[in-house]
């Protein structure tokens, strides 16, 4: 094939290739990836205010995150086929648990405590939805039937609206992404993607009707954020000025004033790609974005390469989820979406993203590294 | 292809996986390539537009605060200068988000606030502002600001402060809290001594707190500096004496006027009762007054020189002409009366023994118009134009409506009112040898409008005349001051009360000049119902006149041009 590519070549014919193939771990996405973990330092040590306090519970975030992905690539992919459903199913308890809570709670929950340390249902179902589905269409011949279409269907629908009724509609966009991406790959016929296409957008009004009023705002400062440049519309039009200020080569790393004089909220968190803008200009951005179609390329590729139609399927998913991150990230970030609570991936300050997507990245490396070694 | 090697995924034939690949990777470019090119029209074609609107957020101009002009005495000794303090204010909305009850405790202590002020600011919900504490010591704020609470911000501002306390309070006055001119000087020079306000341009953050200054727009211009004619030496020293006196004589009010014989500067201008202008909580309106310019009194006898020198300018009486003085005289159906019996006096008698029927006769000689004339000239009834405001011109009555006895009356300093100061500069024209100088509250070399009023023979003649006041047999022998000739002139005045004078309430009044042979200074003292039994000028007002003239020749380092009176101790060989 033709993506019989060098580094494929490399690997199976040197010692140090054999060594890295053994550790189960994917070069290429392995060094993409410490890349903009390194990129991430390097912004949010400028976004953080220069506190190196910051710096380091970040990066003591993506060491263990990078543990628990080399970890996953070593268990074989067919496990990860055997434990779907189950992890499917507690990860449905868990957030019926939280729902439950959170009524009890009175107010929004998305967290689950679980003795000491702090759990998120819905970070656990963005994996385990693809997997699910993934797994249930694998059984049967693809492209799949009408019936299991409905079945799949739910299957997706079930998490994303719990989710959604957290409330939290950025990852509920998510997990429902990747979900249709393992329908996407399993042959749906375009007829029916149009169709679905059609209806989500006549259905637009009735969903209006059952969002809450927060993000109804949300939708509406999005489509014209002048309207309240002092409240609702201060985070993107803060942050439009900050990307805008940077220009074609940008202030220069510490040299971005929006964030660092805290006009911009949340700049380490989800604006931070408004800091990296305006200290990197034009060029950074573009160099951001390619990094990471590098990243969604490298995953897309391993998705190719796979040897059965789980892992295949998962891997498609995984890789596309991926880039709807970004997509919303900075799509929010940059005014072409509305504001949804997504972090960058990878370089956003905070823990709990970075963990499932090393997780998903983990996976992939194991559906890659280990057809060549035992074929099933 | 790979795939076909496994027989189990035989089923994926039925439809191309690598095509839905590529098309998601379409979708994937087609996605990354959306949010470059909005990247680009933010970068490059909005990038002008959304780099002003950020410049707007954290850059601004704010005002440079201008130094106020200082006040100077005439040695360059400080009267008046301006501190840079801190007010601190806090923003209620802000504060009340993370302050807690210890730390409101803190500021409290630290800014010595009354219990429960900063709780009754919070209480407005739409209240942006409220000052905590004004002017207070930069060290101060620096620890308030090291609390590092949200919504407590401080500001630059000058505080106004006057080394001499109440010694200057009347006439250099003082400016409110927004360091702006109230009373005295500070207000009628406003526009000299307040700056013109620079501006500089600065960083601000999110918290609209300053961080950094970028440039400066504009210099602040320091206000000017005021350079008093007054020597703050000669100040306190009046001052101190004045105050000793009104407390020793139980008097309501006085005043003390010290002048530049040469040129008309003053000198020195104090007042009882004072204040002290740097605390301006306690302050009350009557004792801000500056009395020595703005209180008139009747000068009594201390005007009855000025007519023996304008009878003998206008030759209506000779040099060695003799008045004959029975203790009382008839105008019409009005009697001029003396103390005493004084029989017949010469002129130098008649100064000597203050004889009210001597120069009521000089009086009654000369045309009303001469006679009001040279008052006039001297300055009676009009403002010395010193410059200060509130000055007062005191009254003369034209001599059109004067009758036979208001003649007699004004001879003896009845009938018109004057000020310290008016009756100071008056006595110029004796000094100077018959040149009458304008006055000045700022330091100059000479006088710009000398006026000739007396021949230099006649001023000359009357000082002599007024030397015999100060021996021990005229009425001011208290006056004198060891080493010094002195040349002076009592007046004890009723006080002119609703229906009439009233009994037993005085000015007591002294004015003076030394050294008699050339004077230097001038000096009236002026005090106002002493109370304590001595009501004569000579008694209650020429000591005090003697302690600050003697002081004042030594200040100044006059020449003493007399040595037969100078103390044992200077002189004495054994």
């Amino acid at each position: 094939m033709q993506s019989e590519t060098r580094h494929e070549q490399f690997e199976r014919h040197s010692f140090f290739g054999n060594f890295l193939r053994k550790l189960h771990v994917d070069i290429p996405l392995f060094v993409t990836l410490v890349l903009i973990s390194i990129l991430s330092f390097v912004i949010l040590y400028s976004a953080g205010g220069q506190d190196l306090d910051v710096l380091i519970r970040q990066a003591t975030r993506v060491a263990l995150a990078f543990g628990l992905m080399i970890l996953l690539a070593h268990v074989e992919p067919y496990q990860f086929k055997r434990w779907s459903v189950i992890l499917f199913s507690l990860g449905i308890v868990l957030l019926l648990a939280v729902l439950i809570l959170g009524e009890i709670g009175k107010g929004a929950q998305r967290w689950l405590e679980l003795g000491a340390f702090r759990f998120q249902p819905s970070e656990m179902i963005k994996i385990t939805t693809p997997m699910m589905i993934a797994w249930y269409l694998a059984e049967y011949a693809l492209p799949p039937k009408p019936k299991q279409l409905l079945i799949a269907s739910a299957l997706i629908a079930l998490p994303t609206l719990l989710i959604a009724k957290q409330p939290d509609l950025g990852t509920a966009l998510l997990v429902a992404s990747s979900g249709a991406a393992v329908l996407f790959f399993s042959g749906l016929s375009w007829w029916f993607i149009v169709g679905i296409g059609s209806l989500l957008t006549a259905l637009t009004p009735i969903l209006w009707h059952f969002m809450h009023d927060y993000q109804r705002a949300r939708v509406l400062t999005f489509l014209n954020p002048e309207a309240d440049p002092l409240g609702r519309g201060y985070h993107i039009i803060q942050s439009k000025i900050a990307i805008g200020s940077g220009g074609v080569y940008g202030k220069g790393w510490l040299g971005s004033t929006q964030s660092e004089l805290d006009f911009l909220p949340e700049s380490s968190t989800d604006f931070i790609f408004a800091v990296f803008a305006e200290e990197f200009g034009l060029f950074g951005c573009v160099s951001l974005l390619v990094l990471y179609l590098l990243i969604i390329s490298r995953c897309l590729f391993i998705a190719s390469q796979a040897n059965d139609t789980y892992s295949r399927l998962l891997a498609g998913s995984l890789a596309f989820t991926f880039f709807v991150y970004v997509f919303v990230n900075i799509g929010m970030v940059i005014g072409v979406l509305p504001v949804v609570g997504v972090p960058l991936p990878l370089v956003s300050y905070g823990g709990t993203s970075i963990v499932t997507l090393c997780a998903g990245f983990g996976i992939l490396m194991s559906i890659h590294t280990h057809k060549k070694l035992k074929p099933y | 292809m790979k795939y076909q090697r496994h027989k189990n995924e035989a089923t994926l034939l039925t439809y191309d996986y690598s095509a839905r690949r590529r098309w998601l990777l379409g979708v994937i470019i087609a996605g990354m390539l959306i949010l470059i090119g909005k990247a680009v029209s933010l970068q490059v074609f909005d990038k002008e537009f959304l780099k002003e609107q950020g410049d707007m957020r954290h850059i601004s101009d704010v005002p440079v605060f201008a130094y106020r002009g200082m006040i100077r005495d005439r040695n360059g000794a400080p009267l008046a200068i301006s501190t840079p303090v801190e007010s601190i204010w806090i923003n209620p909305q802000e504060f009340k988000i993370t302050a807690t009850r210890q730390q409101i405790k803190q500021i409290n202590r630290l800014l010595n606030l009354d219990d429960g002020k900063i709780e009754e600011c919070l209480t407005d919900p739409h209240k942006q502002f409220a000052y905590l504490a004004r002017q207070v010591s930069p060290n101060l704020a620096e620890q308030v600001k090291s609390l590092k609470l949200a919504g407590v911000y401080s500001e630059r501002e000058f505080k106004r402060f006057y080394p001499t306390g109440g010694v200057a309070a009347h006439l250099i006055g003082f400016t409110d809290l927004d360091d702006k001119g109230q009373e005295g000087l500070e207000a009628a020079y406003e526009h000299l001594l307040h700056g013109v306000p620079g501006s500089k341009r600065v960083i601000r953050d999110g918290k609209r707190q300053i961080i950094d200054d970028i440039e400066n727009i504009k210099e602040p211009i320091a206000g000017k500096t005021l350079e008093l004619s007054i020597d703050q030496r000669i100040q306190y020293l009046a001052y101190r004496e004045l105050a000793h006196a009104v407390t020793i004589n139980h008097a309501k009010s006085a005043s003390l006027v010290v002048l530049d014989a040469k040129n008309g500067e003053i000198l020195a201008a104090v007042n009882q009762p004072s204040f002290n202008p740097n605390m301006r909580k306690s302050l009350k309106e009557n004792l801000y007054r500056n009395r020595a310019l703005t209180d008139v009194f009747e000068p009594g006898s201390t005007v009855k020189p000025f007519v023996v020198a304008a009878a003998l300018d206008g030759h209506y009486v000779r040099p060695d002409e003799t008045f004959e003085t029975n203790g009382s005289f008839e105008i019409g159906t009005h009697i001029v009366k003396d103390t005493h019996n004084y029989g017949t006096l010469d002129l130098t008698g008649v100064i000597k023994k203050s004889s009210n029927i001597g120069v009521s006769q000089m009086a009654l000689r000369m045309p009303p118009k001469y006679f009001w004339e040279v008052y006039h000239q001297l300055g009676f009834g009009e403002s010395t134009a010193s410059g200060f405001p509130t000055e007062v011109s005191g009254s003369l009555l034209d001599y059109s409506q004067w009758k036979p006895f208001d003649s007699a009356t004004l001879s003896f300093g009845y009938g018109l009112s004057t000020t310290a100061l008016q009756l100071a500069r008056s006595y110029t024209a004796l000094a100077d040898n018959g040149i009458l100088h304008s006055v000045s509250l700022f330091k100059r070399d000479e006088d710009p409008e000398p006026k000739r009023i007396f021949t230099s023979r006649t001023a000359k003649s009357v000082r002599a005349m007024m030397e015999t006041v100060i021996t021990k047999d005229g009425t001011a022998y208290e006056a004198r001051v060891d080493g010094y000739s002195v040349a002076g002139k009592t007046g004890t005045v009723k006080k002119a009360g609703a229906g009439g004078y009233v009994e037993n309430s005085y000015f007591s009044v002294f004015a003076g000049m030394a050294p008699a042979s050339n004077p230097r200074l001038i000096i009236v003292v002026m005090i106002d119902e002493p109370s304590a039994g001595q009501y004569y000028g000579g008694i209650v007002s020429a000591p005090v006149f003697s302690k600050v003239m003697s002081g004042a020749l030594r200040i100044l380092e006059v020449a003493p041009d007399q040595s037969n009176n100078m103390p044992v101790l200077l002189m004495g060989k054994n």
